[in-house]
């Protein structure tokens, strides 16, 4: 009786979630220590969606690229084309026709709804709800996809931008349609309150859960909602604006505690911004070309290099952009946000519980494309 | 009725009646099954099946066949008999758990004078098996799945039985069929709702429904202590899950809801008395449905606390109540109203862990 200790070791075991696991949000691999359900280390693996597009980039012209932004950062294609096009855009040095701007800007942040959506959507299921957070925000998503396919006839890879505006102008009836699709989405954003925030089991399986305070995101180069969540009041919209968001009026939203659920609130409350920002681009919409004068459809932009960032669903969507004068980029680097988000994953998992793993890595709101590239 | 004129022998009249529960367990499983598909279809604002037969009416039937003709795979490093035998210890229950059930007055297998005491007591035997499968699959989130069922059955067995107690000593009787007939004229519920939402809760936990599908997880373990099991073996957990649902649904109707005696008393006929059960359970069963749809799973250490920290202190006092107030011979309505009572104290309770919550960030 006296050596029980001695006679049954406990032993930690290690459990490995990914990369077949249904929660990790794509190919996403990490090996858990678990000492019964408490999590006492955890390693990430990532690189299983690795395709070298980056690498790829450098060999096929500009027009070819954005493309590939497409595929990088899938639930967000827009925001991802715009950093790339600026980019392009800075290094030839064009004056971008007004029109194009405000499309790019209420395609952009219509792109960002639609990502919110899928996280809301994806949340809920990590938190355990069979399907119905899910499928409502699949709903609305599919509304704002299915203007997208009107527009540029494509469902996910739009390739619409151009450097120097946009492919083409967007049809006749684009403005009665996005404020259509706002409508359902504000009804969308409604009914996740109803099933998510408001429920006391949600509540519980989220508060004080996965915490990172303001000055360990900042030092992991965290961005985005994940960081404001944390209450960095940061957004390059409003920090380094571009497009044409010095002339609107919107909120940052900001958490408090950088727990899972403020990273689940403000990524809501910055759909209701988002929202609110297209509403006020709808008004500044005026006849008008979309693409900039000689945009020529082969591009050759002089030497010199370039960093552009936006601030995409996930944060900082950043390209680095050298050129030697060629058609092509000579070195292209993509700072994806999820990449540098998903570095502070260890210090906000170890310690807590395994069913807590899977909620804080949902409350990232990862996309594999973007952070294997 | 055809049962009562089968008694002619008294084994073949046995078999016959436990032949006849197989195919009510394989019948209502599969139709439990295309009804959640369906419910839930409706509550994600789908279809649902639809393409196999009319309504997709023959979904489960396409379902079993394809497990019937799946390779039943044990993988190399499972123990062989505890992977292998488990379905059986979570199959078996369930069945034998239909022997007692009330469906009518007559028209059941064999009703035990300590009838509730033998379904609580066969329905944890299946928590063995959850263990064997989960530790002989050699597998990590089957062995985490079984841990989490065998922590959580046995927790909540308590609340179940507790329950289960107060309603013992409403009716002073364990036989089901006496518990019925004592509800003829106004049922439990109205006497005992805090009972009712703990033997709710405490059969969801048994049943591994959400919100305590913690076992059986999807996004976290992966379907517990099944991730290795496939073809007919996986049919038979799958099975016994849908009929302890049924047994348990009916269990609740026949407890707190008047099984098939009220609101019509005694001298329906068995065809209206099982009509009346049937749509009683089947409420029940949309309820649970319901629940499954809209909220959360919650965590294993919350489950633990609010069984041990919040039901059973709870379901202590009711019976604490229950017994002054019917050994005083007291009116009646007052087990109504501390009944009532404590639910009113278990909502304080959680609402306040949930602003609790909500302290912590402020500070």
């Amino acid at each position: 009786m006296t050596d029980i200790k001695k006679e049954i070791e406990t032993q930690e075991i290690l459990v490995n979630m990914g990369p077949q696991h249904p929660s990790t949000h794509g190919v996403f691999r990490m090996v858990l220590s678990i000492d019964g359900e408490l999590i006492t280390d955890l390693t990430a693996h990532i690189g299983y969606l690795h395709r070298g597009a980056e690498k790829l980039c450098e060999t096929m012209d500009y027009r070819q690229g954005i493309g590939f932004m497409d595929r990088t950062e899938y639930l967000a294609n827009f925001n991802a084309e715009l950093s790339y096009v600026m980019a392009v855009e800075k290094l030839m040095n064009m004056e971008i026709p007004e029109r194009a701007q405000w499309i790019r800007m209420i395609l952009v942040e219509l792109n960002r709804l639609s990502s919110h959506f899928m996280f809301v959507g994806a949340f809920g299921v990590d938190c355990g709800v069979f399907g119905t957070p899910f499928l409502y925000s699949f709903r609305e998503r599919e509304r704002l996809i299915d203007l997208f396919e009107e527009i540029t006839g494509d469902r996910m890879m739009y390739a619409f931008f151009r450097a120097g505006g946009l492919a083409w102008d967007v049809p006749v009836n684009f403005e009665s349609r996005v404020e259509e699709v706002l409508l359902s989405s504000e009804q969308g954003i409604k009914d996740m309150d109803g099933l998510l925030t408001q429920n006391e089991i949600f509540l519980a399986r989220t508060k004080q859960i996965g915490k990172i305070d303001a000055i360990d995101a900042i030092d992991w180069g965290m961005s985005g909602p994940s960081l404001r969540a944390s209450g960095v009041d940061y957004d390059i919209r409003k920090a380094e604006p571009y497009l044409f968001y010095d002339q609107i009026d919107f909120d940052v939203i900001t958490g408090k505690n950088g727990d899972v659920f403020d990273r689940y609130f403000v990524r809501l409350q910055e759909m209701r911004e988002s929202i609110k920002i297209i509403k006020q681009c709808l008004k500044h919409l005026n006849p008008g070309k979309t693409l900039a004068e000689g945009a020529s459809r082969n591009l050759r932009t002089p030497p010199g290099e370039v960093y552009i960032r936006t601030e995409a669903p996930r944060g900082e969507y950043g390209i680095y952009l050298v050129s030697n004068g060629e058609n092509r980029p000579y070195r292209l680097k993509i700072r994806s946000a999820g990449f540098s988000n998903l570095q502070a994953l260890k210090d906000m998992v170890v310690g807590s519980y395994i069913a807590d793993a899977v909620v804080i890595l949902g409350s990232i709101d990862i996309v594999l494309g973007e952070v294997d590239r | 009725m055809l049962i009562n004129l089968l008694v002619v022998n008294p084994f073949l009249d046995n078999l016959l009646k436990v032949l006849s529960l197989v195919g009510l367990m394989t019948i209502s499983a599969m139709s439990l099954i295309y009804l959640e598909r369906k419910i839930a279809a409706r509550f994600h604002m789908r279809l649902g099946p639809t393409r196999t037969g009319p309504a997709g009416l023959l979904q489960s039937v396409a379902d079993a066949l394809k497990l019937l003709g799946k390779e039943d795979i044990r993988p190399k490093s499972a123990d062989p008999w505890s992977f292998e035998l488990a379905p059986y210890f979570v199959f078996i229950p369930a069945f034998m758990m239909l022997v007692t059930v009330p469906f009518t007055l007559l028209l059941n297998v064999q009703m035990f004078t300590l009838g509730l005491l033998y379904l609580i007591a066969i329905s944890s035997v299946s928590i063995v098996g959850w263990v064997m499968a989960g530790w002989g699959s050699d597998n990590r989130y089957a062995l985490i799945g079984a841990l989490r069922a065998a922590a959580q059955g046995i927790s909540y067995e308590l609340p179940l039985v507790l329950a289960v107690l107060c309603i013992a000593m409403l009716s002073q009787s364990l036989n089901l069929n006496v518990i019925i007939e004592s509800q003829s004229t106004l049922p439990n519920i109205l006497f005992q709702p805090f009972p009712l939402f703990l033997f709710f809760t405490a059969a969801l936990a048994e049943m591994n429904r959400s919100p305590f599908d913690i076992p059986v997880g999807e996004s976290e373990v992966v379907g517990g202590p099944f991730v290795e099991y496939s073809g007919i073996r996986w049919s038979m957990f799958f099975l016994a899950e849908y009929t302890t649902l049924l047994v348990m649904s009916i269990l609740i109707v026949a407890l707190f809801l008047g099984g098939w005696a009220w609101p019509f008393g005694e001298n329906l006929g068995t065809f209206w008395q099982i009509m009346l059960t049937l749509l009683k359970t089947s409420f029940v069963i949309f309820i649970i449905f319901w629940t499954r749809v809209s909220i959360p799973r919650m965590r294993i250490d919350q489950l633990m606390n609010f069984c041990w920290k919040v039901l059973i202190p709870l379901a202590f006092l009711q019976i604490f109540f229950n017994g002054f107030i019917l050994v005083l011979e007291l009116p009646k309505i007052l087990l109504s109203i501390s009944s009532i009572g404590l639910l009113a104290l278990l909502v304080v309770i959680v609402n306040k862990s949930i602003q609790n919550l909500n302290k912590e960030i402020v500070s």
